[in-house]
């Protein structure tokens, strides 16, 4: 729980000395209340005290990482329930799941597939984080070797029993795996077993009261990184206990501030949606059940969206940009620096093989469209980027390409850059291609 | 270790808004399909029951569309070429409601007429006994033109006329008011834009329980994060008692999502998209899902399979 003023200055030698530049101690506590001023200010305080002011300022949800030579994997440290009310910080690791039943090849032939696996969007290249493997009767210490002989990316180990994952960890010395499966049963082995190996805990249980027993229990025992698994039987209780769990650790119910791993099963594209609903509602890992490039693509996607902050649309510099090199003969386009609006567009022109400038204007990262409603993306603007990058002393034929939702600027365009020709091009960036071809 | 489960305990809640009339009530609906009435955020079942479930709306055309999809193309067959076959197809696939989205012109060119308007709806209405949405093309003056004759020719219905605008809605909201129907309320991602429509319309006349808000949304990977907060702002705000941002939601993943690149395209688009169709529809599935999680009460779809999806997964949220 966070501490009051009054609550801090029970912890405060009380003596008034002001070395920390207040006159009181009481001042001093109401502004570290404010998180105005830093503890370090008093020389005074206890070691004691000074334990108790931290733990009260830790994050209510515990940040958890997994790190392996190929990466590293952060969730937790969330603030909010709702994303507008500022941010969430640590988009989710995604894991794809192997079972040591499927046989060290097939697990090698997938998670060399899964690792070789890219998506750009909006310039950024995304990946899978890591793998889960999973100890369903199998030869374990095979499927470990075989994921690790393939990737270097972080594990998620899972099984009934400690005695079932021990004899692997010899294979991942020096990194930091999460340990999957403790319960009411097997905690005290499973969480030996994760201080010994450095790696974090994920406990199993659909009841609150029981997880926080647990939790505490675990936390006795030295293992500070938690997950929790819901094991839901359905979405609904899911989100019920995700949202639960959410509030509690926002209110510093600290027994349960940890992050939620989930795993995402089911058929005919009910792990897209199970994934998905974990995306948009808290979950800190998610494990995919099998890897699929038109699953992993749009969940990657909604994950970068989820978790961009609101306050900054993501931009691109304005600027003039060269694609597939130009020269003075080719076309100029002109858009916005809203990074979606950006690459639409850079992408199309790109891959229609054509040469072609793209004048990107200071639009305050917004789309053609917003852009255009709030009044930063019209002729004066456009005509101002185009002047700013010199973009005449680039091109032989002064010839301009609007964006075709805004059509109604040429008029406008036309009076201020009188002797440029100005061109509409199509609405949506697909049909970009053909237009240069045909139009330009 | 005892937890106190924390229960939001909200003043305001979303109004509850009826679509379609059965026989009885005037219409010639088999069925109606009412929304709204939560007191609690989306599927908080531990707080309040959800008295009405999301539902799917399948959007359907007056003509072939030009710019469909081969993917959706493939997926309605010849009942593209009929708005009663496709409506009635629509319903064996699983929608709750149909939607009719007029376009602006006909096949050869010339814009769409208000008898070809009203045949469509008269087809749809004769085809099926589902709840019908109609929207006009979006354009002002064509909207207007179709809507009223479409609106008059439906008397008592109970049908939902879209779209209100700040800059289009006294035409279509009195129309609506004297032949018995709903609108829908489209603000541009903003609460305060929302909640002004709402109040526009309502000053006119028009009973509250008789207006759906479309908050606007943006397809996954183009602006989804924006209409997903601004429905759940939208949201807080009504549980919070403001009046006038009451209105259930409805959105249009089907349209946003079949507009980008990742439905439309199957060829020349990098490896790393997957296949095809599977990715068109996850597409769809994903949008709309985010979306239900914020607080959509009427999805807009267009490929069946999306919709089987995305049934599937309200069915699980709805469970207690
Ligand atoms: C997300 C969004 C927002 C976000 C902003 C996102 C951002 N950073 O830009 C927020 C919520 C902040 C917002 C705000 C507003 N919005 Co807004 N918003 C949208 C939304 C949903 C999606 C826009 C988007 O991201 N599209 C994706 C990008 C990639 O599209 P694009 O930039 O147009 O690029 C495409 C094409 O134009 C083309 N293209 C781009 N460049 C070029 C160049 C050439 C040469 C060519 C050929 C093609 C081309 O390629 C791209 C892909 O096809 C649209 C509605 C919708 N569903 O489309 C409304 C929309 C754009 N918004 C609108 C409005 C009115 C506003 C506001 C003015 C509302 C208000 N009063 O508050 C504000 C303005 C901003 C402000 N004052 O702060 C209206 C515009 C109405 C109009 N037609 O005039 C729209 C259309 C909604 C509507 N139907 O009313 N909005
Ligand atoms: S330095 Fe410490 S002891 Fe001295 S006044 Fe400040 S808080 Fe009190």
């Amino acid at each position: 729980m966070a501490l009051t003023g009054i609550q801090i200055y029970k912890l405060l030698p009380q003596t008034n000395c002001k070395e920390c530049g207040f006159p009181t101690c009481l001042a001093f506590a109401m502004k570290l209340a404010a998180k105005q001023a830093e503890l370090t200010a008093c020389p005074y305080v206890t070691d004691n005290s000074k334990k108790q002011l931290e733990e009260s300022s830790a994050p209510p949800i515990r940040l958890v990482t997994l790190k392996a030579a190929g990466g590293e994997v952060k969730a937790g440290n969330e603030t909010v329930l709702f994303r507008h009310e500022k941010t969430f910080y640590n988009r989710p690791g995604i894991f794809v799941q192997v079972k040591a039943s499927e046989g060290a090849d097939a697990i090698k032939a997938k998670v060399s597939a899964a690792d070789a696996y890219s998506v750009n969007y909006v310039g950024i290249d995304l990946a899978v984080d890591g793998y889960a493997v999973i100890a369903d009767g199998g030869d374990f210490g095979a499927a470990v070797q075989a994921v690790r002989a393939v990737s270097k990316r972080p594990l998620i180990l899972s099984g009934k029993s400690a005695a079932d994952l021990d004899p692997v960890l010899a294979i991942l010395a020096g990194e930091k795996p999460m340990i999957h499966g403790a319960d009411a049963t097997n905690w005290d082995a499973m969480a030996d077993l994760a201080k010994k190996a450095g790696a974090s805990l994920a406990l199993v249980g659909d009841n609150l009261e029981a997880l926080a027993d647990l939790t505490e229990k675990i936390k006795g025992k030295g293992v500070e990184e938690i997950a929790l698994d819901f094991k839901a039987p359905g979405m609904s209780q899911h989100l019920a206990l995700s949202t639960q769990v959410r509030r509690l650790a926002l209110k510093n119910f600290r027994a349960l501030g940890f992050p939620i791993i989930s795993f995402a099963d089911g058929d005919n594209g009910r792990d897209a949606v199970f994934a998905a609903h974990a995306i948009a509602k808290y979950s800190g890992f998610i494990v995919l059940p099998r890897f699929a490039p038109e699953l992993l693509y749009p969940l990657l996607v909604l994950r970068q969206n989820i978790y961009t902050d609101p306050q900054k649309p993501i931009q691109v510099q304005p600027g003039i940009y060269e694609i597939n090199h130009p020269t003075a003969e080719s076309p100029v386009l002109v858009t916005t620096n809203f990074s979606i609006t950006y690459f639409s567009v850079a992408n199309e022109v790109e891959g229609s093989g054509q040469p072609a400038w793209l004048v990107v204007c200071d639009a305050e990262g917004m789309s053609v469209l917003t852009a255009w409603a709030a009044g930063k993306f019209d002729a004066e603007r456009i005509a101002k980027s185009i002047k700013e990058f010199d973009v005449a002393s680039k091109v032989s034929k002064r010839r301009v390409v609007l964006p075709g939702h805004v059509a109604v600027l040429s008029g406008e365009l036309e009076a201020e850059l009188p002797d440029w020709e100005i061109k509409v091009g199509p609405r949506e960036a697909v049909d970009i291609p053909s237009f240069m071809k045909q139009a330009l | 270790m005892p937890v106190e489960i924390p229960k939001d305990k909200w003043p305001g809640k979303i109004r509850a808004v009826t679509l379609g009339a059965i026989a009885a009530e005037g219409g010639t609906r088999v069925k109606t399909v009412t929304v709204g009435g939560q007191a609690s955020l989306p599927f908080m079942h531990f707080e309040t029951l959800m008295p009405n479930k999301p539902v799917i709306a399948i959007e359907v055309k007056d003509r072939k569309p030009d710019d469909w999809s081969k993917l959706l193309e493939e997926a309605w067959g010849d009942a593209l070429n009929d708005p009663g076959a496709w409506a009635k197809a629509a319903e064996v696939a699983g929608a709750d409601i149909i939607m009719l989205a007029l376009s602006v012109t006909g096949a050869d060119g010339k814009p769409t007429t208000p008898e070809v308007a009203v045949a469509a709806v008269k087809a749809i209405l004769g085809a099926t006994g589902l709840p019908v949405i109609v929207n006009g093309p979006g354009q002002v003056d064509l909207d207007n033109e179709l809507l009223v004759p479409v609106s008059e020719a439906t008397k008592g219905e109970r049908i939902v006329l879209g779209v209100c605008e700040d800059k289009n809605y006294r035409t279509i909201v009195a129309t609506a008011m004297a032949n018995g129907h709903l609108v829908t309320a489209r603000a541009p991602m903003d609460v305060n834009l929302s909640k002004q429509l709402n109040i526009l319309i309502s000053d006119m006349g028009m009973p509250a329980d008789r207006i759906i808000m479309d908050p606007t949304t943006g397809a996954l990977g183009y602006g989804i994060e924006y209409g997903f907060s601004v429905m759940e702002r939208l949201r807080l705000a009504a549980l919070q008692g403001d009046a006038m941002t009451q209105q259930p939601m409805i959105v249009t993943p089907g349209f946003e999502a079949w507009k980008t690149k990742e439905s439309k395209v199957g060829e020349g688009v990098p490896a790393s998209w997957g296949d095809w169709k599977e990715r068109a529809i996850n597409w769809e599935t994903l949008t709309a899902i985010t979306l239900v999680e914020s607080g959509a009460d009427i999805l807009v779809l267009r490929h069946p399979e999306s919709v089987k999806r995305v049934k599937a997964a309200i069915e699980e949220l709805v469970t207690v």
